[in-house]
């Protein structure tokens, strides 16, 4: 099978300006970055608390949040679909197969990644840094910010580790987004779309273009936070 | 690794490797569309070809684009798939060594109770299809370059008119989907009957317009060619081929009902005249 002549087709729409392709790209790139920059700020809060606070429950949370990371994609594209159906209770909101239905879906999916990478990368710094803020008079949401800057590589991982999530998810698209043309198609769902026509090719085009995609994206947020993203 | 760990990454290994399905080597791959598979038909006929041959028939049901292309990559022995100038154009290739009319069944019209766009009763497929882009009422198409939305494409272009904008939602997923998409929507879509049959009281929808020639719906089963592809159970493929189109095979598919109605209809040449 050929693959290069394909691949280079998918580059050159990309690079003429194909508004379909376009579109597509702007559907991932949308929906992934809206989604992670809603539920990040709650996200992280609560991976800082299970981190630093102890309560009665704590160890139970821990492991269903970490659980929660194996929870299929699609389940959570059902529970949405039967939530947003006509026939469901919030089906009112006329919300199924819209962008927005997958912002939801990918907050939902991105939450508990975002959560356990926070949760382990605070637990592992030096808790001295909290302690000291305080002893120097520091306000606890101050001392938090201090922490979580300190920790502010393993914050940016969850943050790759939840975008990467979401960018490259299909099952849950396809269940309320419904891989509308011109609408609710993003790169994943254009790629099973293309695999199911026998444009195998195709498929594996769309995908350098996801990954050329994730790799500008990591690029660029490696260069915001600086060197030591490097390492 | 402690020997409790080892012993556990052992069973797991020995699970995963137990877990694998043993394919046979006398195993027929079928790839087909997803109308046969979601309908009930193949879960109703195969086990009857499977006790008198021996063999066990894998299902892969797929598109029709899709189901021809693992036939053109040596991926399945033997096709059941319904887009004619599509296993022409395969057969033509050489990809296949023997195609045989196999069955058709019919598409319907399908749309919301409040049937916005007023064709409900008619027989014309054509002018339902203007009526419905005139009106300005959601369309929900396949979208996938199979068999029923190759169909759609030639409907709409007699019909000199499609539905514009956001009326013409191209869902780009199989039947099962399109219908739940359409009765959420409350929009029109074409759907073979057998599949809207399954999914009638998920969705709500009704049969507006059907019994139009143009609407029938033609199958062909296919036997991929041993000369281009080395390794495909050929022997497999033909007894499929054969039984399919034996009066045999040919009652089991006539015999196949959903809520007491004919899903499909036989029509191999050699199985007109009645089974002895």
């Amino acid at each position: 099978m050929d693959l290069i002549e394909p691949t280079l087709d998918a580059f050159r729409l990309l690079f003429t300006g194909d508004p379909k392709l376009w579109r597509i790209i702007w559907t991932s790139l949308y929906c992934s970055t809206v989604a992670i920059a809603l539920i990040a700020p709650f996200a992280i809060a609560l991976g800082f608390l299970i981190a630093k606070v102890h309560f009665p429950g704590r160890r139970a949370l821990v492991i269903t949040v970490q659980g929660l990371l194996s929870f299929p994609t699609v389940v959570v594209g059902l529970t949405l679909y039967m939530l947003l159906s006509r026939q469901g209770p919030l089906g009112f909101l006329r919300l199924l197969f819209t962008p927005e239905a997958m912002i939801i879906g990918y907050m939902v999916i991105a939450f508990p990644v975002l959560v356990v990478f926070t949760l382990s990368s605070v637990q592992g710094a030096d808790p001295r840094v909290y302690e000291t803020a305080r002893s120097l008079g520091a306000h606890k949401l101050m001392a938090a910010w201090t922490t979580l800057r300190e920790v502010r590589f393993g914050v940016m991982a969850s943050i790759f580790n939840g975008f990467g999530r979401v960018v490259s998810e299909v099952g849950c698209s396809i269940m309320i987004g419904g891989n509308i043309a011109g609408l609710t198609r993003n790169i994943p769902t254009a790629i099973a779309l293309e695999t199911s026509k026998g444009e195998f090719a195709q498929g594996i085009a769309l995908g350098f273009v996801l990954i050329a995609l994730a790799l500008g994206i990591n690029a660029v947020l490696s260069f915001i936070q600086g060197e030591g993203g490097m390492t | 690794m402690s020997t409790p760990t080892r012993s556990l990454s052992l069973c797991l290994a020995a699970l995963l490797v137990c877990a694998a399905p043993a394919q046979a080597a006398d195993d027929i791959r079928l790839a087909t569309t997803t109308s046969t598979e979601n309908s009930g038909l193949l879960a109703q006929i195969l086990p009857k070809f499977e006790a008198k041959y021996g063999a066990k028939v894998r299902v892969v049901a797929v598109g029709t684009g899709a189901a021809l292309k693992l036939g053109e990559n040596c991926d399945a022995d033997v096709l059941l798939v319904h887009a004619r100038p599509l296993e022409d154009k395969f057969m033509a290739a050489g990809y296949g060594s023997v195609r045989k009319d196999v069955m058709y069944n019919d598409f319907v019209i399908v749309g919301p109770k409040s049937d916005p766009a007023g064709v409900r009763g008619g027989k014309d497929v054509t002018a339902a299809m203007k009526k419905i882009a005139a009106s300005g009422a959601k369309f929900v198409s396949r979208g996938d370059e199979s068999g029923t939305h190759q169909m759609e494409k030639a409907y709409w272009k007699d019909a000199g008119a499609q539905p514009q904008g956001a009326a013409y939602v191209s869902a780009g997923q199989g039947m099962g989907q399109v219908l739940t998409m359409a009765g959420e929507l409350q929009g029109y879509t074409l759907s073979d009957r057998a599949t809207f049959a399954a999914y009638r009281d998920k969705t709500g929808l009704e049969i507006l317009v059907e019994g139009d020639p143009r609407m029938f719906n033609p199958y062909g089963v296919i036997a991929v060619n041993p000369q281009k592809c080395p390794g495909v159970n050929h022997k497999g493929a033909m007894a499929l081929v054969d039984w399919m189109v034996s009066p045999e095979g040919q009652q089991a598919i006539a015999a196949f009902k959903v809520n007491g109605q004919q899903m499909f209809f036989p029509d191999a040449k050699q199985a007109l005249k009645p089974a002895a």
